[in-house]
């Protein structure tokens, strides 16, 4: 796994997005960059520079359901890794983000290890 | 509220036992070939139906007025109203939590970021020092090498004078950042009265308005709301009694596992 990999972290409250980014910064993952919904988000993933997205689900604007359809469905994007980080936790909403496509998902309240054993998942199936 | 209930089904009690007694004298009368009779006690029983029934709007106006004025909604000025209303009054109130708590978690944040450097510096240097001193122990040091590790020795442990001072200084700052939960706290228990005040009063409308329906035979269709399942609801706050939500993150990843993940 690429420490120096590029992560976006989508949650529209800007604390959520500070402890995310602190998490990463200290699993290694110091490149980071935020946005605060699904609409902020799509066109920064769209230049390409993003290796990883992290993102909440529920946000106004586009959330983050829609935002990783809209991601599967864009052609140079649809490879990107995704892992959610989310309050949402019904089981209906977790079977619609893995058939949506997505590679990981968190359920608020997390803690470091829970967010690092899920993004190490991710990248080793990845690596593989 | 018994007041009310009380005297609704009184009245509505009053209203049906009528009916009943009504409705055999009716039947008699029917039978026994009094047509004249028949009518009578059928326009009889349209005026009860009709008081009964004004009787019911009436109280359920006056209920309405009431719930109106106990929350201090004024549909006359809402503009240039200086006392806002109860409900307005609750937003104010949440949107002060919301700032309150995101204050605090930023104010808390801020000193966290400051202070990690403090503890990986303190503990990058006295892992250098460690291994330098146990050299020293093993007697593997020169002298002038020993000079240095006795003037660095000194400069590490005056820094770490400083720096744990201004770890401790920063944890207080943290401690005193939680303040707002009793300041919120405080608040949301105002706002949940009132969440409750305003849902009683809108049983007994509910209420009121059912003893209206039942007068002039109206039949309520049930609507059930078809929600759509994909809606973020934010955090669960007994997702043990729900059986469409999982209880935690193992939860999460059995059901991920089961897909095939």
């Amino acid at each position: 796994m690429n420490k120096d990999m590029k992560i976006l972290v989508v949650d529209d409250f800007s604390t959520m997005r500070r402890i995310i980014k602190n998490l990463l910064r200290d699993l290694g993952f110091a490149n980071t960059d935020e946005a605060d919904d699904g609409n902020t988000a799509l066109p920064m993933l769209q230049t390409g520079k993003y290796d990883f997205l992290v993102t909440d689900w529920n946000m106004p604007g586009m959330t983050g359901i829609d935002l990783l359809r809209h991601v599967r469905a864009d052609e140079s994007l649809k490879t990107l890794p995704v892992l959610m980080v989310t309050a949402e936790a019904k089981r209906d909403q977790i079977v619609a983000a893995a058939q949506a496509g997505v590679n990981g998902y968190v359920v608020k309240p997390f803690t470091a290890a829970v967010l690092k054993e899920k993004i190490d998942k991710i990248f080793e199936r990845i690596d593989s | 509220m018994t007041n009310i209930k009380s005297l609704d089904d009184a009245t509505a009690l009053g209203f049906e036992n009528k009916l009943k007694e009504q409705a055999n004298q009716l039947k008699d009368l029917v039978d026994s070939g009094n047509v004249a009779g028949a009518l009578a006690i059928i326009s009889e029983l349209n005026e009860t139906r009709d008081k009964t029934l004004y009787q019911e709007v009436g109280r359920l106006t006056r209920t309405l007025h009431e719930s109106i004025r106990n929350f201090h909604i004024d549909t006359a000025n809402t503009a240039n109203n200086e006392d806002a209303s109860k409900i307005e009054d609750a937003s104010d109130r949440l949107a002060y939590v919301v700032e309150m708590t995101n204050k605090a978690a930023n104010k808390t944040l801020d000193l966290v970021e400051e202070t990690m450097p403090y503890a990986s510096g303190i503990s990058t240097e006295a892992k250098q020092l460690k291994d330098d001193w146990s050299r020293l122990q093993r007697k593997e040091m020169k002298p002038e090498e020993f000079r240095a590790l006795t003037s660095k020795m000194g400069t590490f442990l005056s820094k770490l004078c400083k720096d744990s001072d201004k770890v401790y200084g920063n944890l207080s700052a943290i401690l005193l950042a939680q303040d707002f939960q009793d300041l919120t706290g405080q608040v949301i228990n105002r706002v949940t009265t009132l969440v409750k005040d305003v849902e009683e009063n809108l049983v007994k409308l509910v209420m009121m308005a059912g003893k209206v329906d039942q007068m002039t035979g109206n039949v309520q269709q049930e609507t059930k709301q078809q929600e759509t399942n994909m809606q973020g609801e934010g955090p669960q706050m007994n997702a043990e009694a729900r059986e469409d939500v999982v209880s935690g993150q193992d939860d999460v990843d059995d059901l991920l596992s089961s897909l095939g993940f």
